[in-house]
Order: structure tokens, then sequence, then C-alpha cells
């Protein structure tokens, strides 16, 4: 196993290999007088999933918002498949901390609410729907309502959602962070084995190292306020070993330590 | 709110709304409602009588000394019941019927068993202020975490401490809310309270001057009423406020 | 959010093994006996108060009981209730229509909220029972007194539950909605006000209760007609079982009234709240 470690802007403009799925450029973002982001250029590979790591207040959400078209940039540009962001858009499906689901609605309901809110029928937009709650493996719960649910088998729903509106890129804001420890490594798996069914571009906000290192393919840090772009680490991780054995790997463990060695001296 | 660039004060608008009261006033289309700035020249007249001053005395009265009881009383029968199940199954029904009952229903009986003076008045201000009281403290009381009483416990705090320097402190953000809500309820029970039983205080005044169709008085009292409902209202939310910076990190 | 629920009910798994089956049962009945309980005991002390006696205008809980009861048969109660309820269900149906009318714009307009929240907030916290006397001059002593009445009471509480509830709708699902390009109806009827109706709801539960305070105060003080009548009347011919009977009828049907609109809110609006 082998770190690229480079400098932040040398490996933004040079992805590995691949085509582009988001670019970001010249990205700045204040809050009122506070600096939030500075000057952020970032390529994400399609079909690579590339995790957002930095100490809190690193406005590390704060970004991927922006990528979402959640909240405007201060200046600077995004583009997904080419095109400038000015909003939330089909090619781009969002996985929210909180979940988001909807207390009212059934598990189905949830899942299918995009394709609701793009007026498909009802029949289509539920086998569609049904698809999805099977792959992130909730077949039975369709009737059940979120507060039935365990924190993470919720996120499933908010992740089945996402995938079910067939967009390009996914962006996940944390996604394990309400989900207790042990449902949060199964959880990372099923998420590795959509990743290779989907083919999708994911771009995914964490503050857990470990979780960082095993999920991506490509970690991007992020320094504390204001957020610029420290360090991009490709951890080289082969995801045929099995989980048990890649957590024990040395490889695996250098790239955290590294990882925890450059983000100590943000923590007070 | 924003206009031309600046910042408007939410409250701001009740000034248009008073320019309004004026013009339609003035407009005479309804003789119920003279002119804003009459009612305030009368309420300015009416404040020096002796007659509002002596209503004023004896609703303000009746009104401290019903809401004394109701918090006290209030306050004892949330902690009982937040504590002690079988307290709270015990009282819970009637608190959560009398709540929201229509208590006006009640001042009759009040009459006939306390006759028409001021002691219906004081009871009818305790049962209009009490039951929300005893609601709040006791969802106050609910809310303190156990952790915190376990750590009151295993520093040794007397059951007594335990409940005057934690469960009580604790608990106050919700015990100020519920008593902000018991004094708006305690307004109006003694407006109620006087107006049916019409002989005494501020109840006698608004019988008199709607009677006599003296509408600029009438108004005047109202508005002196509002607003003095307004200013306790606002006066416990200052307190409340004080003490809310704990409520959301208990 | 809601605490993480578990799908194996564990919280049902309370009762030790060991205990009877009897006491199991009177475990899981535990709120309704001490409900039962409860009503025995306040009826059981009217009774002896009313014996002692503590005044001579209390009458016992038996003669009370027995008078409702007459009353119920003679028919003069419902006779009653129909004149009461009448205004009561007009004025409060008004209410919400344009209470929740108001509140959703409220919430959703900054300019409507600037122009209009402060008269709510101030007639919400205002002792409005003040002007009943006023109505009378206007629209005499008829329905539409009444009905008004109960609208002066009613429709603040409703108007400001609404505005808040709106207001307050759940960030995190309006932020859902707009990722998902919800256009601006679809965020309003399908996050906003669904999100916001349990809030409406209990405003408009709030309204009825203001409501029942309302048509009983204008029944006392302007139009002696309805169980106010039968309040003022019984009083002054000093019947005071029957007048008793009126008073805890009006406190009994307010409070039925109350708990089957928060049974059809929890039943219709709320999944999760619902025993599963």
């Amino acid at each position: 196993m082998r770190n690229i470690t480079a400098q932040a802007t040398a490996a933004a403009s040079q992805p590995s290999g691949a085509d582009v799925a988001v670019e970001v450029r010249g990205v700045c973002k204040m809050y009122n007088d506070v600096e939030a982001l500075r000057s952020i250029d970032l390529d994400f590979p399609v079909g690579k999933l590339t995790t957002l790591l930095g100490p809190s207040g690193c406005g590390k959400t704060t970004l991927l918002k922006i990528i979402a078209g959640l909240i405007p940039a201060t200046s600077g540009e995004i583009r997904v498949n080419g095109k400038v962001v000015t909003g939330p858009g089909p090619e781009r499906a969002f996985v929210f901390q909180d979940f988001a689901l909807m207390p009212w609605a059934t598990v189905m309901r949830n899942v299918a609410f995009g394709l609701e809110l793009k007026g498909m029928g009802k029949d289509e937009r539920q086998s569609i729907a049904r698809k999805y709650i099977a792959e992130v493996g909730l077949t039975g719960f369709e009737n059940k309502y979120p507060h039935e649910l365990s924190g993470g088998m919720r996120q499933r729903v908010g992740l089945a959602r996402a995938f079910a509106v067939n967009a390009d890129v996914l962006l996940l804001d944390e996604p394990f962070s309400a989900v207790d420890e042990q449902n949060r490594r199964k959880f990372q798996e099923d998420l590795l084995r959509l990743v290779e069914l989907e083919k999708k571009t994911f771009i995914f906000v964490t503050h857990s190292i470990e979780e960082a290192v095993y999920c991506s393919d490509r970690i991007v840090i992020l320094s504390r306020r204001p957020g610029r772009i420290a360090q991009v680490i490709e951890p080289d991780i082969d995801h045929n070993e099995s989980p048990d054995a890649i957590r024990r790997d040395q490889g695996y463990l250098d790239t955290v330590e590294e990882i925890w060695q450059g983000l100590k001296r943000y923590v007070d | 709110m924003k206009l031309f660039g600046y910042r408007v004060p939410m409250m701001a608008s009740l000034v248009f709304w008073c320019v309004i009261w004026e013009v339609v006033g003035r407009s005479g289309v309804m003789f119920l409602i003279p002119p804003l700035s009459e009612v305030l020249v009368a309420a300015f007249h009416l404040v020096q009588t002796g007659s509002w001053q002596s209503a004023a005395v004896t609703t303000l009265n009746s009104f401290l000394i019903g809401m004394f009881f109701a918090i006290i009383a209030g306050v004892v029968l949330g902690v009982l019941m937040g504590r002690f199940k079988a307290a709270d199954e015990l009282f819970g029904i009637w608190v959560n019927i009398f709540v929201s009952a229509p208590l006006s229903a009640l001042v009759p009986v009040l009459m006939i068993l306390f006759g028409m003076g001021d002691t219906t008045v004081v009871v009818t201000v305790f049962l209009f202020a009490v039951w929300i009281i005893v609601l709040d403290t006791r969802a106050g009381i609910q809310s303190v975490p156990p952790s915190l009483v376990e750590m009151g416990k295993s520093y040794g705090a007397s059951p007594f401490e335990l409940y005057t320097k934690i469960i009580l402190l604790a608990a106050l953000p919700e015990i100020l809310a519920g008593i902000r809500l018991g004094v708006v309820r305690g307004v109006k029970g003694v407006v109620i309270g006087q107006l049916l039983v019409s002989i005494i205080g501020y109840g006698a005044l608004f019988e008199m001057y709607s009677r006599n169709f003296d509408m600029d008085n009438f108004w005047a009292l109202t508005i002196i009423l509002f607003i003095v409902a307004m200013a306790l209202s606002a006066l416990i939310e200052s307190i409340e406020k004080r003490v809310d910076y704990y409520a959301g990190a208990r | 959010m809601v605490a993480p629920a578990h799908l194996d009910g564990s919280s049902r798994a309370v009762h030790p093994p060991e205990a009877s089956p009897l006491r199991q049962r009177l475990a899981r009945h535990r709120a309704s006996i001490f409900r039962i309980v409860s009503i025995g005991l306040f009826c059981l002390a009217w009774e002896i108060a009313g014996r002692i006696p503590i005044s001579f205008a209390f009458p016992t809980f038996l003669e009370t009981l027995r008078a409702f009861i007459e009353m119920l048969l003679d028919g003069s109660l419902i006779a009653a209730y129909g004149q009461t309820l009448q205004p009561l269900v007009i004025g409060v149906a008004i209410s919400a229509i344009l209470g929740v009318t108001l509140g959703i714009v409220m919430g959703l307009s900054r300019f409507s909220e600037w122009l209009i929240a402060p008269v709510f907030v101030v007639l919400q916290a205002a002792p409005m029972a003040a002007l009943i006397p006023l109505i009378t001059f206007v629209y005499g002593i008829g329905l539409l007194s009444k009905t008004l009445a109960v609208i002066m009471l009613a429709l603040p509480v409703i108007a400001l539950n609404g505005y808040k509830a709106v207001r307050n709708a759940n960030p995190s699902l309006v932020a859902m909605c707009y990722s998902f390009q919800g256009t601006w109806w679809q965020r309003i009827t399908k996050i906003i006000i669904p999100d916001a109706s349990p809030v409406i709801f209990a405003g408009l539960r709030l309204g009825l209760a203001a409501g029942f305070i309302g048509v009983i105060l204008a029944e006392l003080l302007i139009t002696p007609t309805g169980i106010g009548d039968l309040i003022t009347y019984h009083r002054s011919v000093a019947d005071y079982p029957e007048m008793y009977a009126a008073v805890v009828s009006i406190i009994l049907v307010s409070t039925l009234t109350l708990a089957a609109l928060e049974a059809f809110e929890l039943r219709v609006l709320r999944p999760e709240k619902r025993r599963s």
C-alpha cells in the first residue's frame, strides 16, 4: 500500500486519471465578517468517493452545501458535468446529517419523495423506490414510519431517497454522525458495496479519520477557519479484502496516523 | 422586516394600526370607535380621578393576592406531580381538565359561595392562573436530567438541598414560562371576575362607562388594561430570558 | 428529531417475569385505574363537603347528579346546548378558517408578519373579555353577538399558533425539499403545512377552549340564553343542584370535545406519536 501525499493545488488540478464530475474554482465564503472558506480549487473525479475531512468549523459542510447549491458562494464557481451551479439540480442528490425524513410519511413515501416532487406517477415512483429500499436493505419496512426505525435505518432511508432520483453526484453530509458505532461500521461496508454497484460520484463529509481512510478513494483535508485545502491524500486500499483485514492493514493504520499527525495542531 | 434598507422593529407596525384607528375614529363611521387621540386624552384625565385610582388599587390587590396563591400552589403541586408518579396520576386528570375548561362558567358558583366581593375575584384569578403553572412546573421538573439529581445525591446533598439547589433551579426556565402564562391568564381572570361581579373595581367602571355610552373613557380603560397586561407579560419574559441560557444546556 | 426508537418494543417488557397475571393486568391498566380512583375520590369529597355542608349554596354530589339527570330528561339541558353550541361552532369555524389562513400568510411573508403578527400578540395577551359588553351595543343580544364574542377570544390564539408553526417549520426538511428541486408551491403544501399541522391543530384546540369561555361569558354577561341562562336562572331561584349541574355539564362537554379533538389529531396527523 502506498500513500500519495502532495501539495493541495498540484493534486487538485491533476485528478488521478479519469474525467471530472465536479469542479470547484476559487470558491470563497464569508458569513458576515467571518471567512469560512478561502479560495478553494478542487476537482472531483467521476466514479470516485472523495472525502472532505477536517476539524470542526473548517467549513467542510459549507463547501458541500455550496456544491449542492443549497447556499451560494461569496465568490468563485462550481461546475457539475461542465455546467455552472446556480441552485440544486437533478444531477446532484444530498444526504442530510440529521436524515431530514418527513415524520408524517412512511419509508416508501420518504424514499419516493424526490420523484414525487418531479411529478412522477405513483406506481412508477413506488416501483423505483422499492428497488432502492431493497438495495439499502430495508425490504419489509416500506410502511413503517421514521420514528419506528433506528438511527442507522433512518439514514438508509435518506440514502435510498438520494439514489432514487438517479443523480450522477451524491453529496453526503456526515451521514453516519447520528448512527451508533456498530451500525456505522456495517453501514460503511454497505456504502462501499453501493459505490461499486451504482458507479456514481460520491462526495462525503466526515470528521472521522478512520471512516475517511476506510471509505475514500481520495481524502481532501481542510484546515481550520478560514477553510483551505491543507492536503490531498489517496489511500490506496484494496477493497477486495475483507473489512476486518483492511482495518488491521499496516498501510491503513499508517495513513490514519499520518492524517492524525497533520490534524493534531488544529485540536485545542 | 426591512423597509428601504432600514430594519423596522417588529412592534412598529402597531403605530400603523394606531394611525388607522385615528383615521377611522375621525371619520365617525362607528360611534363606538372614537379617535385614538381622544381616547388618550381621556386616559390621561382618567388616571387622575379618584374613582379610577381606587378601582385600580382594588383590581391590583385582587390580582396580586390571587397570583400569589396561584404561584405557591401551582409550583408545589407541579413539583409533587413531577416527582411522584402517584400524585401525577391522581391530580393529572383534573389539572388537564381545568387548564382548558371554560372557567368563566364557574364564576357564578364562586359568587354564591364567596359573595359579591373581592374574595370571588381573588378566587377567579387563582383558578384561571394556577393550572398552567402546575403543568409547566411539572414539565420542568420532569425535564431535570436524572444525572443532575444523582450528582447531587452522590455529593451528599440533603433532600432539602436537592430541591432548593438543584431541582427547582434546573426547572426554573419552565416554571417561569408557566408563571408568565399564568399571569396572562390571571389578568383575564381578574377582568372576567370583576365584569361578572360588576360592582367592584375595574368591572364597575366598565359597567358604568358602557352603560352611559361614554366610549372615550371605555376605550381609555381598555387601553390602560391592555398596556398593563402586556407590560406584566414582558416583565416576566425579561426575567425568563436571564435563565434561558441554561434551558438548552442542561 | 425524535429520539431513536427501536423496533423490538423492549420498553414494554418492564414487568418482572414472576408477577402474577392479575398483577400484570393491573399494571397495564394502571393509568386508567388511577383515573377512575381519582374521579371517585373527587365525587366522594364533593358528597362529604355537601353533607357537612360547607355552605348553604353547596349541594351534594348526588343531588347535583339527580338534577342533571332530570334536566337531561325534561329536555331543558338539550335545548340550552342547542343555543350555546350554535354560536360556538359557527364562531370557531370562522376563526379556524380565518386564523389558519392568516397564520400561514404571516409565517410565509415577512411583510404580513411585520404588519399583522404584533396585533395578534397584543390581542392574545390582553383580556379581550373586557370588550364583550361593547358588542352588545352594535349587534344586540342575538346569535351574531355571541358568535362575535367567540371569534374575539378564539381567533388570536389560532392565528398565532399557525404563524409560529409555519415560521418554525423544520429548516432541515425545507432544505431537503429545495435540494430535490421542489417548487415554491410544493415546499408549502408538501413540507411546511404538514410539518406545521400539529401545532396548527393545537392552536385549534386552544381556540375551541377560548371559544367556550367566550360563549359562556357572552351568555352570562349580555344575552341570557343557553347554558349561561340556565346557570343564571337557577341561581336566581336558588335551585343550586340544577345550577351546579349546568356548570359541571359545560365543563364536561368542553373537556370531552377537546379530548375527542386530540384523539382525532393523534390518529390522523401524528403517526410518530401513534402506538405501533
